[in-house]
């Protein structure tokens, strides 16, 4: 890997700050609606509290190597005590707000921290309940003083409180703080952030100055963002993502962070912003999505009519136009119509009227929504990524975005496949290490510097693209020696609002089943406009009109997945739909809801033989478990059905 | 703990209780023949948490009345802030500093909810009807400056999600909350809050109770309370009045109430043989 040098002396979040203060002085740093009013600060008012804050930190006595723990929601403060803390040679820990006491407890005792910012009482009550696991902590700063008049201050202090001091005493730190910032190189721990641990204790990834600044330089350039920009930070602060958005790439081209006034008023607030960057996962474009179509539904017959009318001429040129292909002149000029009297005010509603460059991650995110978005000319892209790359490993080049891959390599970025289909990347934003955790450090970053993402993908011929088709633990073979993929049919049958859950089997055998889990409220209020009679769950599911809905999905699904030559094996040749829902009190799923596969496989071993033996229906008795914790058992008769499998592509060569 | 002690007391928790702030002599109230009031004094003291409970119709809410100048009693005085207090209209009551919240919930359902804060105000508007009603000037100024006030009533009570929404689209523990905002809106300097629980499930009561601990705590505001929620009562307030058919049968700190046997017997009954 080749080592570069930072661009002219800006070897830190500190030194970006000094540059934005020469550069973008008066233009708005940061936002945040309080008291129902935007309250702004330029870059200059900003750097001036960051330095104020910083002093104030000192006089507590803040050292060289420290670990500052922030929790709280996404505000102005809290991402100033983040550089503070970089100019006083410390290095900022974010925390998930909503973390309970104990999973606090493991990662402050982990990273040792002397220091807790908080933002309100909850998140200082919590710090206070978990004091005796934790003793190491000797400051809490917090920014909210409402109750708090009554807590012990003898260790405790209020931000303001904190930042009045340094003001105040700026003649004595003056000096410290000037030699302090100066000692950060490129390589000096910019921040540490904690994995969210889905499988075992969270890891600190350590990220260097190197790692952010590079990557920020990088993706800022792919996508062009600068100064003038403005994003909305709502997503979690200890998540990589929000980082790089609102710490890296906001310092890097001194676009404008704003804040939400609560996690409640976001929606608002996206729209009176009207972000020109926005980041979301795929959830919140659904939810979107959803309002939108409930309200159609609900809006008068003409405005209905207009709706599907021009949403029709959208989604057949909307894209095209988005990614500068030729389209005819008449359909340019119903594009331009449909703009004004649709898709205008419908973005303005949804607070994208601005959005020059929009992502989603995180997860698969269904192709009907995607281009829903895409068709009314915003401009949504997909990326690849995960902590440990200080986000981006892939992502879509304007002009080249499709719904079923995540894009070429990031600037900078090289990936390779290796011979199990595991992606491996390398990178400038390449992590330096997990904290405390030299084994685990060793079994995922090799010494080239290559990290194993967990994730098996292939590279699109033609395109280029990367394609992720599923974790790598859970792709296997089927008999005949294809490609089994799981995770990839089943993204494909939950996209119906009909399937909540699906598992796919297959590996080792001739060909793929499937269990299905119906979405109680989508085919209830089918099953009501329908005028189907049902009683409980279970009967809904077995109902035959529903299955043969169901089995419809499954052969469309079929039909899309024999489209991949790769893949084909994978279609679903029977399923069945399950009589309840898979549950985290059942052990089925995890409280993250992820599928437990190989606790389904034993619980349902009847009914996987069943499907496989080719019975057309089954009896089966399921124990479940209560949500306090009593336990009964189910009995229900299952209809094992077929479903169409499309002809397969075969592969030209083998 | 000296209750008699004019410069006030302080509480279990280490807050100061200051003089009294109001004081109820010897309050008889009638309804025809009907005594719903008989003869009750008491005082309550600046900055305290002042609970009133009893069985149903034992009177509390009437006693909430007379305070809150709704009923005027036709027997006894009301002392307020060291001075004897005529007959009065409601309006006038409030513009001494004393707001209120009702049992059942009292707001203007068409309204939005910085609407309905915003009348929480009025008391303290200057600017005449017509300045107001083009905008101009003063009542401009005027306006941004209580409009101010409110918004920090609603950062308060985190209700800033809901600041627009009409009231009627609001569920019941909302409604209440935003109740409660239009009193506080008001500054008052006694606050009265009539069953600020009821039909509250439990995280809405913790909310609630969360909320007039700190409205106590922040703005110093002495608070007068029904509540039927024991638990609640005896964890909130400084000092309890008990009232049973009209009468007053206890008075004191939750822990004395508690162990009073006249309290006792009107919640759990006695046996009349």
């Amino acid at each position: 890997m080749n080592v570069t040098e930072a661009p002219s002396g800006l070897v830190s979040i500190p030194a970006l700050l000094a540059r934005n203060v020469v550069v973008h002085g008066n233009k708005a740093a940061y936002r945040e609606k309080e008291f129902g009013i935007w309250q702004s600060w330029t870059w200059a008012e900003a750097a001036e509290e960051i330095l104020a804050m910083a002093m104030g930190f000192l006089a507590l006595g803040l050292e060289r190597g420290d670990y500052v723990a922030i929790i709280g929601r996404n505000r102005p403060q809290l991402y100033w005590s983040m550089v503070a803390a970089q100019m006083c040679g410390a290095i900022p820990v974010p925390l998930y707000q909503d973390a309970v006491a104990e999973e606090m407890a493991y990662v402050l005792d982990h990273c040792g921290s002397r220091f807790v910012v908080c933002n309100d009482q909850e998140q200082v009550d919590k710090i206070l309940e978990i004091e005796g696991k934790v003793p190491h902590i000797e400051q809490v700063v917090y920014l909210d003083k409402r109750g708090m008049r009554k807590y012990d201050h003898s260790r405790m202090n209020a931000m303001a409180d904190v930042i009045a001091e340094g003001r105040a005493g700026h003649h004595r730190f003056d000096t410290e703080l000037a030699k302090r910032i100066a000692e950060l190189t490129y390589d000096s721990t910019c921040v540490m952030l904690y994995t969210s641990g889905t499988t075992g204790k969270p890891k600190g990834v350590v990220l260097s100055n190197r790692n952010i600044i590079e990557t920020s330089k990088n993706s800022s350039e792919f996508d062009h963002l600068r100064a003038g920009d403005e994003v909305l930070a709502y997503l979690p602060m200890a998540w990589v993502g929000d980082f790089i958005f609102s710490i890296g790439q906001a310092m890097w081209t001194g676009f404008c962070v704003n804040c939400p006034e609560s996690p409640a008023t976001m929606m608002t607030d996206l729209r009176e912003i009207g972000p020109t960057y926005f980041f979301a996962p795929p959830r919140v474009f659904e939810t979107q999505l959803t309002n939108v179509m409930i309200r159609m539904e609900d809006a008068g017959r003409f405005k209905k009519w207009l709706f599907d009318r021009y949403m029709a001429v959208a989604r057949r040129v909307g894209p095209d136009i988005l990614d500068g292909n030729p389209v005819s002149g008449s359909d340019k000029f119903a594009y331009w119509l449909g703009n004004i009297l649709v898709y205008g005010p419908l973005k303005n509603t949804l607070g994208f009227s601005r959005v020059r460059v929009g992502y989603t991650a995180g997860e698969a995110i269904g192709p009907e929504i995607f281009s829903f978005y895409r068709s009314l000319g915003i401009n949504l892209k997909q990326l690849y990524g995960q902590t440990e790359a200080s986000v981006f490993i892939t992502q879509q080049p304007d002009g080249q975005v499709r719904a079923d891959t995540v894009g070429v390599p990031s600037p900078g970025v090289e990936v390779k496949i290796a011979d199990n289909g595991e992606v491996f990347y390398r990178s400038p934003g390449t992590f330096v290490k997990y904290y405390k955790n030299a084994d685990s450090t060793a079994s995922t970053k090799d010494a080239e510097g290559w990290v194993a993402t967990g994730d098996a993908g292939f590279f699109e011929d033609g395109t280029g693209h990367l394609r992720i088709i599923d974790r790598a633990k859970d792709v296997g073979k089927m008999a005949d020696g294809s490609l089994f993929a799981p995770k990839y049919v089943e993204n494909k049958l939950k996209f119906y609002p009909a399937i909540l859950e699906a598992v796919v089997f297959g590996a080792d055998r001739a060909f793929c089943t499937t269990f299905i889990n119906i979405d109680l409220n989508a085919v209830g209020n089918w099953a009501e406009r329908n005028n189907i009679a049902y009683s409980s769950y279970q009967e809904l599911s077995q109902h035959p009109r529903v299955l043969e809905m169901i089995r419809g999905h499954v052969g469309e699904v079929n039909q899309s997945v024999a489209a991949d030559p790769m893949l084909s094996g994978c279609q679903v040749h029977r399923f069945l739909i399950l009589h309840k829902e898979l549950d985290a009190d059942d052990g089925e799923m995890t409280r993250t809801r992820k599928v437990r596969r190989r606790v389904i496989e034993e619980k349902f071993a009847d009914l996987i033989d069943a499907l496989y033996a080719g019975k057309s229906e089954i009896y089966t008795e399921t124990e479940v478990t209560y949500e306090d914790g009593r336990k009964g058992a189910i009995k229900a008769t299952l209809t094992l059905a077929d479903a169409a499998v499309a002809p397969a592509q075969k592969v030209a060569a083998e | 703990m000296n209750m008699q002690n004019p410069e006030g007391y302080t509480t279990a928790d280490g807050r100061q209780i200051g003089g009294v702030l109001m004081e109820m002599k010897n309050i008889t109230l009638r309804f025809g023949g009907v005594n719903a009031i008989t003869g009750i004094t008491f005082d309550i003291r600046e900055g305290e948490i002042r609970a009133i409970i009893g069985p149903n119709g034992a009177g509390k809410s009437s006693m909430l009345n007379v305070i809150s100048g709704f009923y005027v009693p036709q027997e006894g005085e009301v002392w307020f802030r060291g001075a004897k207090r005529p007959p009065m209209k409601p309006y006038q009551v409030a513009n001494q500093g004393i707001a209120r919240t009702f049992q059942n919930i009292a707001l203007f359902e068409g309204m939005s909810v910085l609407d309905n804060i915003m009348t929480g105000r009025l008391t303290q508007m200057k600017t005449g009807l017509l300045a107001q009603a083009i905008w101009w000037g003063r009542a401009q100024a005027e306006e941004i400056a209580h409009r101010e006030k409110v918004e920090k009533v609603i950062d308060f009570l985190e209700i800033q999600h809901i600041r627009k929404t009409p009231v009627g689209r609001l569920p019941y523990g909302l409604k209440k909350r935003v109740e409660l905002a239009r009193a506080l809106a008001a500054e008052p300097k006694l606050l009265l809050l009539d069953e600020p629980m009821a039909g509250m499930n439990v995280e809405e009561k913790e909310d609630m109770s969360r909320f007039i601990l700190d409205v106590n705590d922040e703005f110093g505001t002495t608070i007068a309370l029904i509540e039927h929620d024991m638990g609640v009562v005896m964890d909130l307030s400084d000092r309890v009045v008990v009232m049973d058919y009209g009468k007053k049968i206890g008075d004191g700190t939750p822990d004395e109430v508690r162990n009073n046997q006249a309290v006792i017997d009107a919640y759990l009954g006695v046996s009349h043989d």
